[in-house]
């Protein structure tokens, strides 16, 4: 048996109660919408990126099981201000440490993100922790499509 | 076994209970260090060695090809396979073992009807009508029909209880109703529907009756005679049987008329390039090698369900639910969704400010294996106004201590949100 709260850390318990940058966002210029058919996660992820490339706000509005709403939170938190060739490189060291079959990667550089390494020992919660990057990176692209998790 | 139940009143589970657990390979296991608490038979029931054997000894003693060989092996293929038909017959009270047609799932039966003679019988302006209580499988083959067609899908409202409205059938069933097409027992919150009502108002204006059975079938004897029904249809895999194999029973007189749905081998009788003619009811509507030791698998099942009699299984399951439903309310923040008049086998439930996901991952850690999710009834969810529930579903082998076990995990699925 896994210690479950090695998942469900105090950070995680936390942000999921009182999620953090949640709600429209006035002056978004990119956005996008998740949706996980599987549990029904919705996310939508609202961002306003400047001309020299960094995400100086970012919101995020949806329903979902405290995986992905703490993920959704603390990802606003921990990308504003910051370059968007970052973001893409947090968020493949990210997909590493809480999907990689590999070696466990220590989650070093991710900061407030290492409290998701838990979630690799749960296989079918790994999209819940995920659907909300993947939609980030959908509005980075300015695709229109909803991003779908299956 | 046995246990005092909170009303106070004793609880024997019938005598043979640990026999019947015994015969369940997959019940004998742990999982994460401790006995596995198996709660999930409406997604899929376990099966018994003789199911799992009837399987095995098809592909060890005489696998070979049905309805085609003069060869020994292949006879007894066929007869195994034909022989099934009866017995499947038998248990819905069937008067024709011809009307018995295999197929992979519920799912494949229902479009098979909606395929065939859904699209002769609905055209423009025609309705369909099903319930706002159906699995995605009752609601996404008709509304393809109608998209197709023209046609109007219309819906049996549900109240907050979870069961159906039906005093206002007359204004819902009118003379542009060509189908209606009902679940006999909703797998998301356990309602055993009034179909016998639902049924005689469709046959008075000629409407053609469909009924998904998936979630009935190991639970309730189900008899077409008595329903009065067109077709049924339900799974192998929810009846203690192997997974891809299904039936669509259906009047005998009307699959006569109806034109095959795939076309191939197996279903015709004569075929030249200028010309097919089809084989006979049930056979026309099995193109292809069938699911052999699915079927064969289906029959065992089918001795399964008789020999433990329908009597034990719908007097344990009652008593199992009943004592289920005591548990769970005690449980505080506990709301259980749904409170139908007739209750099967199924309990739906949320906790306060508790993902069901997150309480599923919990759950599972204390290896008791339950649904979380929508369970494939989405417009149902939205009535309740819920995005998911956590589901308890119970079958003929669980015991009164794996009830303790839920009502325990869910404490401690309650502590790691504190």
């Amino acid at each position: 048996m896994n210690d479950i709260r090695e998942l469900y850390q105090d950070m995680i318990l936390d942000h999921s109660r009182s999620p953090r940058n949640y709600g429209p966002l006035d002056r978004e210029n990119h956005s996008a919408q998740g949706h996980n058919p599987l549990c029904g996660d919705d996310v939508s992820i609202h961002i306003y990126r400047n001309s020299a490339g960094i995400i100086e706000e970012i919101t995020f509005e949806g329903s979902g099981c405290a995986i992905s709403t703490a993920s959704a939170s603390i990802l606003t938190g921990v990308l504003k201000g910051r370059l968007e060739e970052d973001v893409r490189l947090i968020f493949s060291s990210f997909r590493k440490m809480v999907a990689d079959d590999g070696e466990v990667p220590s989650g070093e550089g991710l900061g407030k993100l290492a409290v998701f390494s838990g979630v690799r020992q749960y296989p079918a919660r790994i999209k819940c922790a995920t659907l909300c990057w993947h939609t980030l990176i959908q509005a980075l692209d300015g695709k229109m499509e909803e991003v779908s998790t299956e | 076994m046995s246990r005092r139940s909170p009303t106070g009143e004793s609880r024997v589970p019938f005598a043979d209970l640990a026999e019947v657990r015994s015969q369940f390979p997959c019940l004998q296991q742990q999982i994460h260090g401790k006995q596995l608490i198996y709660l999930d038979s409406a997604a899929t029931s376990q099966k018994p060695s003789q199911v799992i054997e009837a399987v095995d000894s098809y592909y060890r003693e005489y696998c070979s090809n049905v309805h085609r060989g003069v060869h020994t092996l292949s006879e007894r293929a066929t007869s195994r396979y034909e022989g099934v038909r009866p017995k499947v017959a038998v248990l819905i009270n069937a008067p024709d073992p011809h009307s018995v047609i295999f197929t992979r799932s519920t799912t494949e039966g229902i479009n098979l009807v909606a395929r065939t003679i859904g699209r002769s019988r609905v055209g423009e302006g025609d309705e369909v009508l099903i319930s706002a209580m159906e699995h995605h499988a009752n609601i996404v083959p008709w509304q393809m029909l109608c998209e197709e067609q023209g046609a109007i899908l219309r819906v049996i409202p549900c109240d907050e209880n979870g069961d159906l409205i039906l005093n206002d059938l007359e204004s819902l069933i009118t003379d542009r109703t060509k189908v209606v097409s009902v679940g006999y027992v909703s797998n998301a919150v356990g309602t055993r529907h009034d179909v016998k009502k639902i049924i005689s108002a469709a046959r008075t204006i000629g409407a053609i009756t469909v009924i998904d059975a998936a979630q009935a079938i190991s639970h309730i004897p189900v008899d077409v005679e008595d329903l009065g029904c067109d077709f049924l249809a339900f799974s192998g895999h929810k009846m203690y049987g192997p997974t891809g194999i299904g039936v669509l029973w259906g009047r005998k007189e009307l699959l006569d008329q109806m034109s095959p749905w795939q076309g191939g081998g197996d279903m015709i009788r004569t075929v030249s390039f200028e010309r097919t003619t089809y084989a006979d009811t049930p056979w026309k509507f099995e193109a292809g090698t069938p699911n052999i030791a699915g079927v064969i698998g289906l029959g065992a099942a089918v001795d399964f369900l008789n020999d433990v009699g329908f009597e034990t299984i719908q007097e344990h399951e009652i008593h199992l639910v009943a004592e289920a439903m005591a548990r769970l309310d005690q449980v505080e923040g506990l709301s259980i969704i749904g409170r139908p008049s007739h209750r099967i086998s199924v309990i739906s439930f949320i906790l306060d400010g508790i993902h069901p996901h997150d309480a599923g991952t919990i759950i599972d850690q204390h290896s008791v294996a339950i649904r979380a999710g929508h369970h494939c009834a989405m417009p149902l969810m939205k009535h309740f106004g819920v995005p998911a529930t956590i589901r308890a579903s119970f079958a003929v082998y669980n015991t009164h201590d794996e009830i303790e076990a839920l009502t325990s995990a869910i404490e401690s699925v309650k502590a790691v949100f504190r």
